[in-house]
């Protein structure tokens, strides 16, 4: 006996953040972020309710609302295991971000507004089922992300968010034109219509409009170099949401609509695909070698980890082993939850040294273990995750990623995909050596330890990491059926 | 029995971390709980090695994971188990802060050896594997404040891990030939895709065993406390890497190639590597250059197919080599110098430990009837006779630097004692004068003092010894490694007298491992050797002659002799053994292998530098200047003097947002709806027209 009827669960579940942040203005001033916080916990228990009663595979919890019936497009949402992980990746991320917040001063209730709205608009697209709606909640996330840059962030941020906001605004305006060429080739916006008979064959021109708009969000080398100022002049919430959840935007569109909307076309320039995951993987972990901020750094190994997922949904369109190209799909899916577990707390812990000490130039600390042990915890588990060591998720997703890239249509391309593991090694070292380690340097004295709401945000984040890195079935046994339709998906 | 498996890896595995986490809540207890844990794992493993358990649990889809504990795999989890207890027994007397980072990273790092011999394919033999590598970063780094510590952990760790992306090439491999990563079935893959398994796995079990051309990150492993290098480098890590070579040894054969490349590489690490220990001033780098040479026996061993005599001699090797470097860490702590020179007579200060330090090395020198005289050969056993020519040689190397270092420890301690020691206590003033001039081989008492005051002022200089690659600064760095300065060193002066801070529970270990240092020998000869084979499965081998075990002793004993009694083996010496200064220089240098390696990562760095350059001037910059040159096409449009009929335009567009302004609701879904309509009705014009 459930409360309300199943088909409005994740409808409710979707908009109860933004139904939360209308009642904000009510509620005290200092109440706001714990108001934020309670909403996000209420939210992430739903979702995870809902991932425990779905009985997959296939898309469940949909609920279809008429919109405009006129160009076949209406509210219609459901989840299924690629939707799943990621909404409980939002509604965590959301929530940890909410009790890192709880100490904000400066207009901390718009600030938790504007972050509730966001989780219902971040949630809408993972949920979305409608190629409009998708797009929607997709376009109003960059509005959302534009108006935290702009409004808490520090440094140049004016400028760095009018540069996300055109940057990636114009890449979605290339994605509207490819769903409209969906839209002309099926006659409705509806998603599992559209998948369930694919643009039979070209659509080429569709899926490089597609393929821009979702590159640019990912981001794909060359379409990057937006997120490093926009993260490095983000507020550490806000950097730990664009990283852990709007970057997955653009690998979740390609795992949603890309590849089973557009399967002969996937099939025929997957090699571009894998190129540039290729390119991504390399580039990237190298350009973040000769970072000296720590936050442009792991905004450079965003760019790095998104690489392995574009590498991996590439192999899955080429010719190769089935079951292969299932491992690759299931490393892709678990790396988007991998990289916003630990991005999302390894942006967290640089806003730490960036309250404490107002700066992220890594030269200028050194020695930081010494007092501030539980910091210097917190970051080599987080940094160990990120370079992808065993027991926590990283790990879990990159050997499905390598092994299904090899054992599948892309031997040579994921064999030297290899080699990024050893340069984020090599950076996130350097990292560690001239943050926590050696001698004191000149910021040293001004960084104090994580305080209780820090730990709170940041230490689920890294038990999330190590639960999937140890015992990764819970997750797998949800995302591998997926994979297995959505290879079946492509195969047509 | 399947229970019993995975309390094996879990109760180090969890208890490790546990510690870690919660370990600071009661400092003083750590110890009791890491000895306790890896007892209780000693005990678990024996009764997996007896029980034979095996057990496999779904980890990726048709990828299920596998732990078993068969022959070589029990043996292996219980000399993993019985080291990693006593050295946590020594470290119980040794390690004096940050407890229970140490006893944490200590059981961690047990627990990954035991997942990475106890795997039955590549996904967690690679989990244990990596998770090893780390934990040696953290054990290494273990005095994280000083930064030349800290980068040779980064050496030691990127090294490895350099190595150990062959392993993730070779389960892609795997998968791509044969559907499965189990390591039995590797054999059996297809052509082109079991050479690349077997290239993968080579390059990964060399780089983890400091074979040639990777055996330099030992060295800059020694930055480690004693305990550390102990465990590390004697049971574990660098044993893995000969272990992995040994399970796979039918993979190695079946592809033709790489076992003959394998035994060659572990020759000529034995022979090299002997010759590198053999120039070594200081006592821990001469043990971890004998570690590599000695492994290359068990990689000779697993090139030659010769599985039984290669595991023999890893386990004895275990023994041998974890006895020797607690004994250096006990002298190494009280005199405050690594130096040979510095060490001196430091064999006859505590006679338990000397005497046991002489089983060491006896067992080192390969001398009958002790272990590594009878596994060497055990391991030699079915070599073909280029491949024994170079490891007799290697052995005759063995023997000479085994004496060399029990030659120097023996010593009557030096009539200057005091003087020396006075000298000693100088290096603690930072103006110690003679560092640039230190003579190369003077006189033994006026040498230690000279050493040690040399040893300080580049103290200081460490981070720089790096960049510098300045050989013998470099080494001085090292020796400073383990001076008394960091507060986990026992108290030099209170050791100074000869009594043994934390004196029990540092000398326990000691008579176990001489014991198994002497005794392991007898797995590789003849009563017990078959028994040894049955159970490592492989009953058909064979074992050495008879004349081949004397022929060896023999030589070993004359060696042994030479080195002992007459023939000096320092400084000039050294250089007549080689030939030649510069020759002795480039073994002193550990064979200028880390130069090849830095300059790898020179180039690394510069590339990236460039790359960050490009990226923010051209890939950037193309966007910079794609916005300005818009920006620039506005302004010129605005410029434009405004003609009637863009006035007429104006106008009518003006009516039009008056009609526009209608359907503003203030609801944005609505907006984008007509967003979407307004284009697609352009789209369908165009759509129609064309």
């Amino acid at each position: 006996m459930t409360p309300v009827p199943e088909h409005t669960v994740l409808t409710l579940v979707v908009f109860w953040p933004l139904a939360a942040a209308l009642v904000l203005p009510a509620l005290p001033r200092r109440a706001a972020v714990a108001a934020w916080a309670a909403a996000s916990a209420a939210d992430l228990a739903a979702v995870l309710a809902l991932w425990t009663a779905y009985d997959g595979p296939g898309l469940a919890y949909q609920d279809r609302v008429r919109w405009i019936p006129s160009v076949g497009a209406g509210y219609h949402v459901g989840a299924d295991g690629l939707s799943l992980p990621l909404l409980a990746l939002t509604a965590l991320l959301f929530l940890c971000c909410a009790l890192y917040s709880l100490r904000t001063r400066t207009r901390p209730r718009a600030f938790a507004a504007l972050f509730l709205a966001l989780e219902t608009v971040c949630l809408g697209v993972f949920a979305a089922q409608d190629l409009l709606l998708f797009f929607v909640f997709f376009d109003l996330s960059i509005v959302g992300m534009y108006f935290v840059i702009a409004g808490w962030g520090h440094g140049d941020n004016a400028r760095s968010a009018l540069k996300f906001f055109l940057y990636t605004f114009t890449g979605s305006l290339a994605l509207l034109l490819g769903f409209i060429a969906l839209y002309l080739d099926a006659g409705t916006f509806d998603m599992a219509e559209i998948t369930r008979r694919p643009v039979a064959s070209g659509g080429g021109l569709a899926l490089l409009a597609i393929g821009i708009g979702l590159a640019v969000k990912t981001p794909v080398v060359p379409f990057h170099t937006w997120l490093p100022p926009a993260h490095t002049d983000a507020p550490a919430p806000g950097s730990a949401i664009l990283a852990g959840v709007l970057l997955k935007m653009g690998t979740y569109g390609i795992v949603r609509v890309a590849m089973p909307m557009l399967p002969d076309a996937w099939r025929r320039y997957a090699w571009v695909a894998v190129a540039l995951g290729l390119l991504g993987v390399l580039y990237g972990a190298l350009v973040a070698l000769a970072q000296r901020n720590v936050k442009r750094l792991i905004a450079y190994t965003s760019v790095n980890h998104m690489g392995y997922i574009v590498l991996a949904a590439g192999a899955a369109g080429l010719a190769g082993d089935a079951a292969a190209r299932r491992l690759a799909v299931s490393g892709a899916v678990t790396q988007m939850v991998a990289h916003g577990l630990v991005t999302g707390a390894l942006f967290l812990l640089a806003g730490v040294l960036h309250d404490r000490a107002g700066s992220y130039d890594l030269a200028r600390y050194g020695g930081v273990a010494r007092a501030a042990p539980r910091f210097a915890g917190l970051l080599a588990v987080a940094a160990f995750a990120s370079l992808g060591l065993p027991g926590l998720s990283g790990f879990i997703a990159e050997f499905q990623i390598f092994t299904g890239a090899i054992g599948g249509g892309a031997p040579v391309a994921g064999a030297l995909a290899v080699l990024g593991v050893l340069v984020t090694a090599g950076l996130f070292l350097g990292v560690l050596h001239r943050v926590l380690l050696g001698a004191p340097g000149e910021l040293t004295p001004r960084v104090t330890d994580v305080r209780r709401a820090e730990l709170a945000a940041v230490a689920p984040l890294l038990l999330a990491s190590a639960a999937i890195g140890v015992a990764p079935r819970f997750l797998l046994d949800l995302v591998e059926p997926a994979s297995a339709t959505l290879i079946a998906l492509v195969a047509r | 029995m399947t229970a019993v498996l995975a309390a094996l890896v879990l109760l180090p595995l969890g208890g490790g971390a546990l510690l870690l986490v919660a370990g600071r809540a009661r400092p003083a207890l750590v110890p009791a709980l890491a000895v306790g844990a890896a007892a209780g794992t000693l005990a678990l493993a024996c009764l997996a090695a007896a029980g034979r358990p095996a057990a496999r649990f779904p980890l990726f889809a048709g990828l299920p994971g596998g732990l078993r504990a068969d022959g070589s795999a029990g043996v292996l989890a219980v000399t993993t188990a019985l080291v990693t207890l006593l050295v946590l027994v020594y470290a119980a007397g040794d390690i004096g802060g940050a407890r229970p980072r140490f006893f944490g990273f200590t059981l961690l790092f047990a627990g990954a050896m035991l997942v990475t011999v106890l795997a039955a394919d590549l996904a967690v033999l690679l989990m244990g594997w990596e998770v090893m590598g780390a934990a040696s970063y953290a054990l290494i780094g273990f005095r994280w404040d000083d930064g030349a510590r800290v980068r040779s952990a980064a050496t030691a760790f990127l090294t490895t891990r350099a190595a150990d992306l062959g392993l993730y090439v070779a389960a892609g491999c795997a998968y791509a030939g044969a559907r499965t990563l189990d390591l039995d079935a590797l054999a059996a893959a297809p052509a082109p895709w079991r050479d690349a398994v077997a290239a993968g796995i080579v390059l990964a079990a060399l780089g983890k065993s400091a074979q040639l051309p990777f055996s330099f990150w030992l060295s800059r492993a020694m930055a480690g406390p004693s305990p550390v290098s102990a465990l590390l480098h004697s049971a574990t890590m660098v044993a893995a890497g000969a272990y992995l070579l040994l399970r796979t040894a039918p993979l190695l054969h079946a592809t033709g190639w790489a076992a003959p490349l394998v035994a060659w590489a572990g020759a000529l690490t034995a022979l090299l590597l002997g010759g590198v220990a053999l120039a070594q001033r200081e006592l821990k780098q001469i043990l971890a250059a004998s570690t590599c040479a000695q492994l290359g026996f068990t990689v000779l061993a697993a090139g030659t197919g010769a599985v039984a005599g290669g595991t023999a001699q890893l386990v004895a090797h275990a023994a041998v080599k974890s006895l020797l470097f607690l004994c250096a860490g006990i002298w190494l702590g009280a005199l405050g110098t690594g130096a040979l020179d510095g060490l001196r007579g430091a064999a006859r200060r505590n006679r338990v430990v000397g005497a046991c330090f002489c089983a060491g090395a006896w067992s080192l020198a390969g001398l009958p009837p002790f272990a590594l005289w009878a596994t060497k050969d055990a391991a030699l056993a079915a070599a073909p006779w280029q491949l024994a020519a170079v490891g007799v040689a290697a052995s005759a190397l063995a023997a000479a630097y085994a004496t060399r270092a029990a030659r120097a420890l023996l010593a009557p301690l030096p009539p200057a004692a005091p003087a020396a020691s006075a000298a000693r206590d100088a290096r603690a003033v930072p103006a110690a004068p003679a560092a640039p001039a230190a003579p190369a081989a003077p006189a033994a008492p006026a040498a230690s003092a000279a050493r040690d005051a040399r040893a300080a002022p580049a103290a200081p200089a460490a981070p720089a010894a790096h960049d510098t690659r300045d050989v013998p600064a470099a080494r001085d760095a090292r020796a400073a490694c383990d001076a008394p300065a960091a507060p986990d060193v026992p108290d030099a002066r209170a050791a100074r007298g000869g009594a043994v801070r934390g004196g029990a529970l540092r000398v326990l270990p000691l008579p176990v491992l001489a014991v198994a240092s002497a005794g392991a020998g007898l797995s590789a000869l003849p009563p017990v050797a078959g028994e040894w084979r049955r159970v490592l499965g492989v009953p058909g081998e064979r074992g050495p002659e008879w004349w081949e075990f004397f022929g060896t002793a023999l030589i070993a004993g004359v060696v042994a002799v030479l080195v002992g009694i007459g023939v000096p083996v320092r400084g000039a010496a050294v250089a007549r053994v080689f030939g030649s200064q510069a020759v002795a220089r480039v073994f002193e240098g550990w064979l200028g292998l880390e130069r090849g390696a830095f300059a790898v990562v020179r180039g690394v760095r510069a590339a990236a530098g460039g790359l960050a350059r490009f990226d923010d001037r051209v890939v950037d910059g193309g966007v910079r200047a794609a916005a300005a040159g818009a920006r620039r096409a506005a302004a010129l449009a605005a410029r434009a003097d405004p003609d009637p009929v863009v006035e007429a335009v104006a106008r009518a567009f003006r009516a039009l947002g008056g009609l526009a302004r209608r359907p503003q609701t203030g609801q944005l879904h609505l907006y984008y709806a007509q967003a979407a309509v307004v284009l697609l009705a352009v789209v369908l014009a165009v759509a129609l027209a064309g």
